[in-house]
């Protein structure tokens, strides 16, 4: 009898919002990967039954459904998916390098995230000089990484790469709105050329935000932090 | 070559730069003896920092620093998993990588929510302390959904990387509960959570990383006051 051969059909699906630079993490891994998968759009001030399901902790996007199993997390997400889909990889096979990247993503969430987004885009007075002088501290430390490198992952798109990315676009938003230049050429050179290289790449420049609803995004989001706005 | 030649050949020179009062740093410990790895330890002063963890960790300053071959890996959860891809024996992740995802968002869950929940819970005051008692009891429901039906979070009878995790909470929650007056690991609220607690201190070299119970007393009582002034100097 013949063997038949049977390929089963996967079944990837991506919650995420149209605005949400975590879940434009796991458009750009996926598609950098080659990936097939469907996107449903989630309007977060109006939860879908299924994210709820899906993300009963944190009832967030992205989230992240292979073939019936939930992932969710962004970065925990892009580690499933590299080592799930181990073309183009996302991460080094030496440990060290891929602690280094490991190292990098985290920061960027746990410090640049907070202190440009939490810091200056919704603080004014002297909270928001805290925030811009805590980031210029953070940023410092991202120049001094990216230094002689294309890419923070080396000559090829890595995690860091991934997780710092909305840099790449969000940024230039944010500094419009507060007025305040963050990555300025002068004293991030690295970094600002990083930013080009980044932006511009393949899959990754064809993936952004519509910028000027970006814009109004958050700009409503920072009048309504300060108290100004009407809230939701 | 024998094993045991093979691994030391293989270990080279291992430093954990710490403090034997940090959890973060026992969780190294801990994982570095589970796979046999032996090691110097640097013990800091954190109030007085070395030059070699301020070269070793400039970013962060602070430890765990683990020194492997002269190469620094700093912050608990990325040396874990350093650790468990430099000696592949006695598997702290498992294979699976949906698996694997799922002990990663524990562990994140676990830090962020349960770790940073008990530790506002200790030291803030007044109607602060309820809602942070209350959002790390929260926090706590779902890890006693997760342990449920197993003696460990790693599902089988060897300690895994998330119970490394969630090692703080045998000894470290306790010395917070009691220098913070609060209760959040309740026997009766979290059966099996406690018994997971009981079970896990139990293993020999789990007890042998653990610092002396009134050391930990006494840096909490020196915490408690150090966070309540920095709080009380902000408004």
């Amino acid at each position: 009898m013949d063997e038949m051969k049977y390929s089963m059909a996967e079944e990837i699906k991506v919650f995420r919002s149209w605005s949400s630079p975590f879940a434009l993490r796991i458009i750009w891994a996926l598609k950098l990967k080659g990936v097939e998968f469907d996107t449903i759009y989630e309007d977060l001030t109006n939860k879908s039954p299924l994210l709820l399901q899906y993300n009963p902790i944190h009832k967030k996007v992205p989230v992240l459904v292979h073939n019936g199993k939930v992932i969710c997390e962004s970065l925990v997400i892009l580690e499933y998916i590299d080592e799930t889909w181990k073309q183009n990889p996302l991460l080094p096979e030496d440990p060290h390098q891929k602690a280094n990247a490991r190292f990098w993503a985290k920061f960027g969430d746990d410090k640049v995230m907070q202190s440009i987004g939490g810091g200056v885009l919704l603080k004014e007075g002297k909270e928001q000089e805290e925030g811009f002088a805590a980031s210029m501290e953070d940023l410092k430390y991202l120049e001094e990484e990216i230094r002689g490198k294309k890419f923070f992952g080396g000559e090829t798109i890595g995690l860091a790469d991934i997780a710092l990315g909305w840099l790449a676009h969000y940024l230039d938003i944010f500094e419009e709105i507060v007025g305040l230049k963050l990555i300025d050429q002068e004293k991030f050179p690295s970094l600002a050329a990083w930013k080009q290289e980044f932006t511009n790449a393949p899959i990754i420049r064809e993936n952004w935000p519509d910028r000027d609803k970006l814009v109004t995004k958050f700009a409503a989001m920072r009048e309504a932090n300060l108290g100004k706005g009407t809230p939701k | 070559m024998g094993e045991v030649q093979a691994l030391q050949n293989t270990m080279g020179e291992v430093k954990v730069i710490g403090s034997s009062k940090s959890l973060f740093c026992t969780r190294v410990e801990w994982a570095l003896k589970l796979k046999g790895v032996e090691y110097e330890y640097l013990e800091e002063d954190l109030l007085n920092k070395s030059t070699l963890l301020l070269q070793h960790n400039p970013v962060h300053k602070k430890v765990p620093v683990l020194v492997h071959n002269n190469k620094p890996v700093a912050e608990s959860l990325v040396i874990l998993e350093y650790i468990d891809e430099t000696w592949k024996h006695n598997s702290l992740l498992p294979e699976d990588p949906h698996e694997r995802a799922m002990a990663r968002f524990w562990a994140k869950f676990a830090d962020e929510k349960c770790l940073m929940g008990a530790f506002m819970a200790f030291w803030k005051e007044g109607e602060e302390k309820e809602k942070a008692i209350e959002s790390a009891l929260e926090s706590f429901t779902f890890l006693e959904k997760q342990i449920q039906g197993k003696k460990f979070f790693s599902g089988d009878d060897n300690i895994g990387y998330f119970d490394l995790v969630m090692g703080w909470i045998p000894l470290w929650l306790n010395v917070m509960e009691e220098v913070g007056g609060m209760k959040l690991d309740d026997p009766q609220k979290f059966p099996s959570l406690h018994e997971w607690a009981q079970n896990f201190n139990e293993i020999p070299l789990i007890k042998d990383c653990l610092p002396p119970r009134d050391a930990l007393v006494n840096y909490f009582n020196f915490t408690v006051n150090y966070n309540r002034s920095m709080a009380e100097a902000k408004q």
